[in-house]
Parts: structure tokens; sequence; C-alpha cells
């Protein structure tokens, strides 16, 4: 029996040794994405995309020689379950890095934690808050918040408009987006006549609609990552207010256009260019990353690719790109990500510094509109076809 | 406020109000038979609509509805026979617990066929944008359809439950269980029938509303919560008093909007209903002795 206790105290103590240096051969990549529930939209192709570009990468040898082992948790938007697969991540499985989560709720929940446990985390939530203020450890991939509303109100300058309505859903993305458009309006001469919360769940909005139609306003802005997003502009078309709509970056998934059928045509919303990527001038930075990222993953997994899961590709391979420069320490890692500069991933050309965690400018976003169900880059031509479209109808 | 919207806004709170009502109906058919309240309801309005949109890729719209509509009543008599039909002396906790739990499983085994992207039918007739307008009041036909089938289906029920045999034997089932059991009835094929019944409606609410609200694979709840506070208000049992009911809470939220912040859309109308409850417990149209009657 003593044998046995022995041998059963030093194999305790060969493998509590052992293990770090297992662990040690591979780079433990943590991701809390919303695979499913109501950000599925997000978290799926994120986690499709991750999967990808790691299979990809341990397939050439890995990253200086280690695999990266990919250990994806899904949160199903819930900050409540981020919060403990966060804690999860850092504590038990000290993984290297997080990547995520998706949503911008989810992302603040965690902030502190991943700060607090030094673990580099690599958010794929558009939120300004994210990155401002700066946290140490907390990076975000999306363009931010701010850059896309200042491309929205710079839009509606060129269009003529100062009067808007504004409808945001009940989300840390609609909430998000609210506050940059009340802070921002005054500065760009914005006045918003109407500024309304719907329920995410919302199944109808015809009365909020109608609100903004009783208040004469010159354009319609709505901020949601919800199916609301399409019932929305349905509802506007449908009690006949033809005024220009704006939508999100949100609203970059081809299957909303889809949902919103006819109502969809003509709606303005900033994104990335990946939607449009096929029809980039040839020699732009962004387009050859693009391209294959759009064709790696259509081809893998037979359905679209959309910017949402080139946020997570621009998080991982910032990732790789500042393990590849700094190895496998933790700090020095961080460092280098503030250190990267011109790096062109999906949702633009990253430039970071210890002052800009997110790295990338107001110019990484595309004004796009739906023409004929499909998503096109809004061209000054087509600017003024609508223009005058939009006073006919008047 | 501009009063040349008041009738635009009648016409939103319409919208809402048969939304609420056609889902409404069907809590109340499982709840005439057994007096529970089946709370995987909103799970059979999100299959109707999920199953015909998948179907419909297939065949023409009539016949998806209707494929769909079958379907589901199927998988309402399945899940009666595999969960609640073996039950000796169900009590009424026991049946909400297991509704419940059926209602998440047939979420989750619609996330695993369906993945979680929004889906609709086309809009049965005219397109996302078309509308009828009378003046300036503008409403979309689906609207319409979605008046004309709770229509039709009230209307249908009543006559299913007043001058048809099962309809009658399905009531004396509610009324007293072990009474209709001596007079020959056989109660737990009522029961059955009962969630064939309300499975068959939601499935057809789900076919209608889905070109309005979308279907995907959790929006069986939030309209299933919707559709509850509707029968509660108008009276548990009661269809036509379901429709009125629904009707009700539509305009008063519409309303609301008009006036208040969306935000307290919620507030007002929930409070609206605290108080209808507070005077007439059994709901607007419901019958205080028949309540007192069932256990729930």
């Amino acid at each position: 029996m003593r044998v046995f206790k022995m041998l059963a105290v030093f194999l305790a103590i060969a493998l509590v040794t052992v293990s770090p240096v297992l662990a040690a051969e591979t780079i433990k990549i943590g991701a809390i994405l919303a695979v499913t529930g109501p950000a599925a939209f997000l978290g799926a192709p994120e986690a499709k995309t991750l999967e990808m570009l790691v299979d990809d990468i341990n397939k050439h040898g890995g990253v200086k020689g280690k695999k990266i082992e990919l250990i994806i948790k899904d949160s199903g938007a819930s900050p409540e379950k981020a919060l403990s697969f966060a804690k999860q991540l850092i504590e038990e499985e000290k993984v290297f890095a997080i990547i995520g989560p998706s949503t911008s709720g989810e992302t603040m929940k965690i902030k502190s934690v991943a700060e607090e446990g030094k673990t580099i985390l690599l958010s794929c939530a558009a939120a300004e808050v994210i990155v401002n203020p700066v946290a140490k450890y907390v990076f975000k991939t999306p363009q931010k918040d701010s850059h896309a509303v200042a491309r929205i109100f710079e839009q509606l300058k060129k269009q003529g408009i100062s009067k808007v309505g504004v409808l945001s859903s009940n989300t840390g993305f609609g909430k998000a987006g609210k506050e940059q458009i009340e802070k921002l309006a005054p500065e760009h001469g914005i006045t918003i006549a109407v500024n309304e919360v719907y329920d995410k769940a919302a199944s109808d909005l015809t009365a909020e609609v109608t609100k903004l139609k009783a208040a004469n306003v010159g354009a319609l802005i709505n901020w949601s990552i919800e199916p609301a997003q399409a019932i929305v502009i349905k509802n506007a078309r449908q009690i006949g207010l033809n005024v220009p709509i704006f939508q999100s970056h949100g609203f970059g998934n081809i299957e909303y256009v889809k949902a919103a059928g006819a109502a969809a045509e003509g709606v303005i919303f900033p994104a990335g260019r990946l939607l449009v990527a096929d029809t980039l001038p040839k020699g732009h930075a962004q387009k050859s990353v693009l391209l294959k990222y759009k064709k790696d993953y259509e081809t893998k997994f037979k359905e679209d690719a959309s910017t949402f899961g080139g946020h997570a590709y621009d998080a991982l391979m910032i990732m790789v790109k500042a393990i590849e420069t700094a190895g496998t320490d933790r700090e020095k890692a961080r460092t280098a990500i503030e250190n990267i500069k011109g790096f062109v991933g999906t949702g633009g050309v990253f430039t970071f510094s210890p002052q800009d965690h997110n790295g990338l400018d107001v110019n990484s976003f595309e004004m796009l509109t739906v023409k004929n169900g499909k998503f096109v880059v809004l061209a000054d031509g087509e600017k003024k076809a609508e223009k005058k479209d939009v006073k006919k109808k008047k | 406020m501009n009063i040349d919207f008041f009738f635009q806004y009648l016409v939103a709170g319409i919208t809402y109000g048969t939304i609420y009502a056609i889902v409404a109906i069907g809590f109340n058919i499982i709840y005439n038979t057994t007096g529970i309240i089946n709370f995987a309801q909103g799970e059979f309005v999100m299959l109707g609509g999920m199953i015909s949109v998948a179907l419909h890729a297939f065949v023409p719209l009539p016949a998806a509805i209707l494929a769909a509509v079958i379907l589901t009543m199927m998988i309402g008599a399945i899940i009666e026979i595999l969960f609640i039909r073996w039950l000796a002396n169900p009590s009424v906790l026991r049946m909400i617990i297991i509704t419940i739990g059926i209602s998440i499983l047939v979420r989750e085994t619609a996330l695993h066929i369906w993945g979680a992207g929004v889906r609709a039918l086309p809009y049965f007739t005219g397109s996302e944008v078309s509308a009828i307008s009378v003046g300036d009041v503008h409403v979309s036909p689906q609207v319409l359809w979605v008046i004309g089938i709770s229509a039709v289906t009230v209307t249908g029920l009543n006559l299913f439950f007043g001058r048809t045999l099962p309809g009658r034997q399905m009531r004396a089932c509610a009324s007293n269980r072990n009474a209709a059991r001596l007079c020959g009835i056989n109660a737990k094929n009522m029961v059955t029938l009962s969630f064939v019944l309300s499975a068959g409606i939601g499935a057809l609410a789900g076919c209608v509303v889905s070109p309005i609200t979308y279907i995907q694979y959790d929006s069986g709840t939030p309209l299933a919560i919707k559709g509850f506070t509707v029968a509660i208000l108008g009276g548990l049992g009661n269809s036509m008093a379901a429709v009125a009911a629904g009707l009700i809470l539509g305009v008063l939220e519409s309303f609301s909007i008009w006036i208040m912040p969306t935000a307290y859309k919620d507030v007002i109308s929930i409070s609206i209903l605290l108080l209808i409850l507070f005077v007439r417990p059994s709901g607007l149209f419901g019958n205080k002795e028949a309540a007192g009657l069932k256990e729930f």
C-alpha cells in the first residue's frame, strides 16, 4: 500500500511539473464567441473563421514552431456566460490570449477580468467604450462606432439633410451607437428630431416609424444588430416614409437584405470593404487579403463571408503577428501589438499605438448601399441619382 | 402629438394586436381541455414558420403552409403522447414544468436543424414595401391576412367547440375529467386532440406572421409571452376574448409610443394589464364562476 501511495504522490508531482512543459509546446488561444443565440450571425462566422485559420496555421507548422490550440466557448451572447468563460479561460486554462467576445455588452463585462488576469483580449465587438478609455490588455478589431457615425453624418451633409430620426435597439450595440450619434450630432450640425429605443425582440415597428414620419425627418438612422433592422425598413416603406434610410455597420449581413427584400433597396450604411472586395480597384491595399479570406471561407463553408468573420480573422492574425515578432512572452506580445504598423487586415489597415488599441481610422469604412439585392459601393454618381429619386417621391 | 397620425397609430396597434391575438388563440385550446397552460405554444408558432419556409423552397406557398401545419400537428401529437399521455394524474405545476422543458427541447432541436439565421415567408400578396393606403393611412396587406386568418380561426373554433361532438367532448373533459370519463369520453384522446389542434393553430400563426416579424429558432418565446399575456387579459379559454384583448393591448402599446418614448411601451401596457386584472381577476371577458372551477 505504501508503495502505491508513494507512487501516486510521485505521479501527481510529475504531472504538475510536466504539464507546463507540455502546455508550452502549444499556444493556447481562447475564444468567447456568440456561436448561438441572438448574435449568432456574428459569433458563428467568427468561430468558423478561427477554426479555419488555426487549422491552416497548424498545417503550415504553427507560429514560431508552436501549434496553436484553440478553445472556443459559446457564450450565446450572454454577458454572464461570457464572464464565467473568461474566468475559466484565464484561471484554469491559462490561455495566452482571448479572442472575442462577439458583442459589446459581453466585452464590457469581461474587460476588467482580462485586465486583472493580465491576459490579452482582442474583442470582435464594435462599441467605442471597449478601447476608450484604453485598457492595457484590451484591443479590438472592428471599426469604431464613432467612425461609423462620422461617415453617416458626412453623407447626410452631402445629401443636404440636417434633421434626422434615430432608432436604436436596447442592446449594448444599440446603446453605444446612440450615444455616439448624440455626441457627434452637434458638431456636424445634425438635429435629432426623434430618438427612440425599441426592444431587441420587437416584432413590428410601425408605430415608431410613424413617429418619425410625424416629425417630418429628413432621414432615418437605425442602430441595431437584430432582425429589427430589417423590420424597421419594411415598416418605414410601408407607411410611406420615403426618406433615405441609414443603418449601422451591423447591417453588413446579406441575410438581412434578403429578409427585407424590396425594402432594403437604397439603404445606406458604413461597412468594411469585405462586402465589396470584388469591386475594389486593383491596387487597393486590402484587395488581395479580402479576396483570399473570402474565397477560403466560401469554399470551405459554402456560405457568404461576412465582415464579422473578418473581425475574428483580424484578431487572430494580429495575435499571430505579435507572437512572431515578440515570441510567447505575454508582456512582450502585448507591447508588440501596440507597435504594429500598417498591418493589412479585412477591417482596414491597422496601426496601433499605446493610445490607440483599435488601430483603424475613419477611412476603414466604405459607404455601401443595396442595389438589386446586393451590396455595392455608394459611388458619387449614384448619390446624386438617389437624391433626385427621393425628391421625386416627396 | 399630431392628430393626423391618429389612424396610422391605430393601424400600427392593430398590427401588433393581431400578431398577439393569433398566438394567444393557441393557448386557449389546450387550456380548454386540460386546464393547463402549454408553455411550448410559442415553439409551435416557430415550428410552423420554420417548416413552411423550408418547404417553400420546393412547393408553392399554400402547399407549404398546409404541409407545415399538418407536420406541426403531428409533432404536437408526438409530444403529447411521449411526454404527457402516460402521466397518471399530473399536477398543474408538473405539467407547466414539462411544457417548459418541451419548449427548450424544441428550440434547441430547431437550432441544430436550421441554424440561427432569420427566415421569412414571402408576403402573401404584394411585397415588403407595398401597402394598402386609405388617405394618409397605410397598412401592409399581410396585416389584413393575419386579421382574416384570425377571424376564420376563431369562428371555426367556436363552431367546433360549440357544435361538434369532439368539441363538446373536449369541453366536457375540461369541466370535469372524471365525469366526462363516466360518460364514455376518452379523456386521454381529447388531450392529444387538443395538442394537435393548438399545434396546428400555432403553426398557422407562425406562417402568417413570419413575413412581418421574421422567424428564427428562438422567436417562439417572445411571441408566446405576449400571446400568453393577451390570453390572460381576455380571460383564459375564450378565443374571441383573446382577439379582443390582443387588439386592446396592441393599440395601447401603439398609442403609448405616440405620446411617450418607446422604452415605456411595456411599462404602460403591463401596468394597464395589471390594473385590469386587479379589478377582473378572470380577465376582461372571462367568466368568474367558470374560472373558479379550474385548478389554474
